[in-house]
């Protein structure tokens, strides 16, 4: 900083200037705006997160007395057989779930962008599902996917195939959730079809200009030029199905069904359940820290992985 | 959207010598140069297929919650036998487990927390969103920073140490943890209104200080009122979040007569499954799902056309 040019104001200098910019009206009207967040920022998300990450290396559980407590919440963590299932069930579901909702929403969008006049309609049919409450798709789930009475079982079955049992074959369970959550595509479909429409029609008359097939078209005009609306979807839908809880608790979890076995053990459920049922808060906090970490992990991977195919407009390379 | 695309023999390009497949209309990489019948009927097949996959549920729920319980499966579209008593079996409780069910309050308590938490959401973001379109202040990119930072973060962070707070000042067992967060604003929103702030040409702003307009009014006055949109948006999504919640009232309320709807309607779920001695009433947790649902439709229709706008922007910021 002390070496820049003589003639920038010095290191002294500036910090008076920017300080005195506290004093001025404009500053004080300012944060006056900004201090309903300023207040929930420090009391419900700084505070705690400090709070959190002290919790978890104690044994706290709101009754009883709290002992610090070392790693040993992490430690357990790592050999805790519920954790490995849990997180091996949301990490499977994820990889599954992340592609399938872009395909589908991908080709709603493009089968919407035909429509023309009556794209509104189209386009509520398929939003719909996202007004539906979680707790109302986990019921229907349940109903719909049921092994013997459902009517997805019911409707393939005119075509000769016998429908497996969505709810307790621990094979099907996870693509049933796909399903499900498939339902709810509508949001994605929306954002793609507004990037789709602003594709400029000029680079599609000069590839077919160049005599390039619709699948050319598609794969080498469309793809890349809505690529940032497709990247801003898989980091979305990544993080959310990392996060899947209601839908599944629903369905899975709800004093009735007896079906909320391994297979639909999800992480954050698993975490709920040490917190809420148990009152292991400090350990559920470790496992809070534990998600953070794999959010943020994957989520940095996609970030670095788009580099070389999301293209952004207006930028260079 | 305004002309139709994809219909053959619509041409906006009459001038043009029959010479090369020169794609006429607009955004046309999937046609063949000449609308051919076959991939037209392909496709509407397609459009119809997918649409009775997303409505069919909706329709199904419908014909069910009208059934008596032994034909729920029988998954028929028109009921054998009708049976709309299912929606009073919500008001007054299902005869055989004798508990009522307080439908009634579970709705009303879905109004007034959805209400409240949207309307307060709104005003505190878009006080704060504005703070950050307008003004020139030290720390201000760190702070906004901080607001985009909190958009990241999982909520299982903050949930426990959140509960504690609540717990410790004896507001846990009631309403109050479902909304109150929402006076101190939420990030999104911040974001969203923001943006749409920063489109208001400052000239506006300038001129109302001429007025002898005070910040606080000039925000009323001229930022409020251009904002609509967004702050519609901003009140309907947080609507449908308090109204879809389950974490929050799982977490927070003990009380029957205090739930929520889905808070209610997952109780309801378990009660009347037979392991728990029902005799899998499900008609009635259908009806009381039709019923969780309708009002997020219509305000979907009453708020769609500032919604689509809403959503669309959120893959722009990209």
């Amino acid at each position: 900083m002390a070496t820049v040019a003589a003639s920038a104001p010095g290191p002294r200098v500036r910090v008076r200037r920017w300080a005195s910019g506290f004093r001025s009206r404009e500053t004080w009207a300012a944060f006056a705006f900004l201090s309903p967040w300023l207040f929930g920022f420090v009391v419900f998300t700084a505070g705690p997160m400090i709070a959190s990450a002290v919790l978890s290396f104690t044994d706290y559980s709101v009754i009883g007395t709290t002992h610090n407590v070392g790693w040993a919440n992490y430690h357990q963590m790592f050999h805790d057989p519920k954790v490995a299932t849990a997180m091996k069930t949301t990490l499977i579901y994820t990889v599954m779930v992340v592609p399938a909702h872009v395909i589908v929403a991908l080709g709603l969008a493009v089968l919407l962008a035909r429509v023309g006049r009556a794209a509104g309609f189209f386009r509520t049919v398929f939003y719909l599902p996202t007004m539906t409450p979680a707790v109302a798709v986990g019921v229907l789930y349940l109903l719909l996917f049921n092994g013997d009475f459902g009517l997805i079982n019911g409707t393939i079955a005119h075509f000769g195939i016998h429908g497996p049992y969505w709810l307790i074959d621990p094979n099907w369970v996870k693509p049933g959730i796909v399903l499900m959550q498939l339902w709810s595509v509508g949001a994605s479909v929306v954002i793609l079809l507004a990037a789709l429409m602003g594709v400029p029609q000029h680079l599609y008359e000069a590839s077919a200009m160049d005599g390039a097939s619709a699948w050319r078209r598609f794969r080498d005009v469309t793809v890349p030029m809505i690529s940032p609306a497709i990247f801003f979807i898989v980091i979305i839908n990544t993080i959310d199905a990392l996060q899947t809880f209601d839908k599944v608790y629903t369905a899975f979890f709800n004093g009735s069904t007896p079906y909320g076995t391994d297979a639909s053990l999800f992480y954050v459920i698993y975490l709920f359940q040490q917190a809420f049922t148990y009152y292991h808060l400090g350990y559920a906090s470790a496992l809070a820290w534990g998600l953070f970490l794999v959010i943020a992990v994957v989520t940095a991977i996609q970030v670095i992985g788009s580099r070389r195919y999301v293209y952004y407009e207006g930028s260079k390379k | 959207m305004s002309e139709s695309i994809g219909l053959p023999g619509h041409s906006s390009a009459p001038a043009v010598p029959p010479v090369p497949p020169v794609v006429p209309a607009r955004r046309q990489w999937w046609r063949r140069p000449k609308g051919n019948p076959l991939s037209t009927a392909l496709y509407l097949a397609l459009l119809g297929l997918m649409t009775v996959i997303f409505l069919y549920p909706f329709v199904w729920a419908i014909s069910s919650s009208l059934k008596p319980r032994t034909e729920v499966f029988d998954n028929r579209l028109i009921p054998r036998h009708w049976h709309p008593s299912n929606y009073l079996d919500l008001f007054r409780g299902v005869p055989d487990i004798a508990t009522g069910v307080p439908f009634a309050h579970w709705f009303v308590n879905s109004i007034y927390i959805g209400v409240l938490a949207a309307g307060t959401v709104t005003i505190s973001s878009a006080l704060v969103a504005f703070a950050f379109a307008y003004f020139r202040f030290p720390l201000r990119n760190v702070l906004f920073g901080c607001v985009l930072g909190t958009m990241m973060l999982p909520g299982a962070v903050t949930m426990i140490p959140v509960y504690l707070i609540w717990n410790k000042i004896h507001l846990t067992g009631t309403q109050y943890p479902l909304w109150m967060m929402n006076l101190f604003g939420s990030a999104f929103y911040i974001f969203l209104l923001r943006q749409f702030f920063l489109g208001i040409p400052r000239e506006l702003f300038e001129a109302a200080r001429m007025d002898g307009d005070n910040y606080f009014s000039m925000f009323r006055r001229i930022a409020l009122p251009l904002a609509k949109p967004a702050l519609i948006v901003t009140f309907v999504f947080e609507f449908k979040a308090s109204w879809t919640d389950l974490l929050k009232p799982l977490i927070y309320l003990n009380h029957d007569s205090q739930y929520t709807l889905p808070r209610g309607l997952y109780n309801l779920l378990g009660t009347l499954g037979p392991s728990n001695g029902g005799h899998g009433d499900y008609q009635i947790v259908i009806a009381g799902t039709v019923l969780a649902t309708i009002p997020m439709i219509i305000i979907f229709f009453l708020g769609q056309r500032y919604f689509m706008e809403g959503i669309a922007t959120q893959g722009r910021k990209g």
